[in-house]
């Protein structure tokens, strides 16, 4: 079966090196599931849940903003966040959410700020969703 | 002669300062640690995105985004990063004589570290902006100096934006470097081994070409910046912990010459004391 060699890095750390069958990625326009061979691909990704199936089982993570880069036989997963469900805090998550929520409503924030606060609640629900997809 | 007691006040005083150059050197070792692993942390990161934008680079020509095109260099920018604090060795200064070097006519400053401003400000230079870092700057708190200097590059009031910053080789050496940053160049962006699986390959984007240029390219410039601050304080640690490592050396040597001076002063007084007594006896004798 044809692999394709995986990166995904953070400014932080290497997160993941290896062999992957499929992955499947929050690209800006829905997500992409990648195969081997795939066409040179160039784009966003969004905060989401990034699906890795590797030869010795599946691996799902929480990623933040980023790049993504496809070659035929490799891919490359820039973000700024990248934890699996076990690094999740749940209770901090919720909270953060909350947090942002708030701050989205109450304050009248201004460009950066604002940005910056709606990329972390972005990040938040993906922590959410990734810990809670694994509970079911 | 010197007064025994003299050199007793000089040996307490060198091994005071010991005592402080000591401590130093033992807080700048654990704060090197935490900086030399922040800017070892990103490097998988940075080499990553190279590699990308090295591949994207063959696929778009320079008039598809301004950040790629270079203008016949009238201006220049150069990103000063210097430390806060003295007391690092030769660091600053060979970043500075470094900085003395640029022709200050078409050459203008942005400044992050209070050695580099104040040497801006001694030499005249033309400082159009002096950004305060904290020791251990998060990506936002950088964004802002490389936000500074993207805007300049962008609005045409500069036409090359470089970083003069003392590059990290290892815990001993600093080597000062001036780095242009933009316009990004093929030449520029590489500093890997170019991949040549990818070229001539039609690339696809998504959603598309302009969109993703936009987002990547002022986000390598950022995190580029974000990345060399991060190296040029691991320089500053690894530079003040060696210094004050010597500093130590230095004075526990001048302790070990001044206790031989000392003893020597003082075996010197007992023998004078000695003649003096026992001549004395031999006169009452």
């Amino acid at each position: 079966m044809p692999t394709l060699n995986l990166e995904i890095v953070t400014p932080e750390a290497r997160i993941f090196s290896g062999e992957a069958l499929m992955v499947t990625a929050p690209g800006v326009d829905g997500d992409l599931g990648i195969l081997p061979e795939h066409m040179p691909l160039m784009t966003q990704i969004h905060p989401g849940e990034l699906h890795v199936t590797t030869p010795s089982g599946d691996i799902f993570l929480a990623v933040g903003e980023g790049f993504l880069e496809v070659l035929p036989d490799r891919v490359s997963v820039m973000t700024d966040m990248a934890e699996s469900d076990s690094e999740i805090d749940e209770k901090a998550a919720e909270e953060a959410v909350e947090r942002a929520r708030k701050a989205m409503t109450e304050k009248t924030l201004s460009g950066e700020e604002l940005a910056t606060v709606q990329s972390s609640l972005l990040r938040s629900l993906a922590k959410l969703h990734v810990k809670r997809r694994t509970h079911r | 002669m010197p007064n025994t007691r003299d050199i007793r006040r000089r040996i307490k005083s060198v091994k005071n300062t010991a005592q402080i150059t000591k401590a130093m050197q033992m807080v700048a070792a654990s704060k090197m640690r935490k900086a030399q692993q922040a800017a070892l942390a990103g490097h998988p990161y940075s080499e990553v995105l190279n590699r990308v934008l090295v591949s994207l680079r063959d696929l778009v020509s320079e008039a598809d985004h301004p950040l790629l095109e270079s203008r016949p260099v009238e201006k220049k920018l150069v990103l000063l990063v210097t430390s806060d604090k003295g007391l690092c060795g030769a660091l600053n200064t060979n970043v500075l004589r470094e900085a003395a070097s640029l022709d200050s006519k078409s050459t203008v400053f942005v400044s992050s570290g209070k050695k580099g401003s104040s040497f801006l400000a001694r030499t005249g230079r033309d400082m159009i902006a002096d950004f305060l870092l904290p020791d251990s700057p998060t990506f936002l708190q950088t964004k802002a100096v490389s936000k500074f200097c993207l805007e300049k590059f962008l609005s045409g009031e500069v036409d090359e934006v470089s970083v003069l910053y003392p590059k990290f080789v290892n815990t001993l050496t600093q080597k000062p470097v001036l780095l242009s940053l933009l316009p990004i160049s093929k030449d520029k962006a590489s500093g890997i081994d170019h991949d040549d699986k990818s070229s001539g390959s039609q690339f696809l984007f998504e959603p598309d070409a302009d969109e993703v240029l936009n987002a990547i390219l002022p986000y390598y410039f950022h995190f580029t910046v974000f990345q060399m601050i991060l190296e040029a304080r691991a320089s500053e640690q690894s530079a003040r912990m060696v210094a004050m490592k010597s500093a130590t050396d230095n004075a526990k040597n001048i302790v070990k010459d001044l206790t031989l001076e000392y003893n020597k002063a003082r075996q010197a007084s007992i023998t004078t004391e000695l003649l003096e007594i026992t001549t004395a006896q031999m006169a009452l004798a």
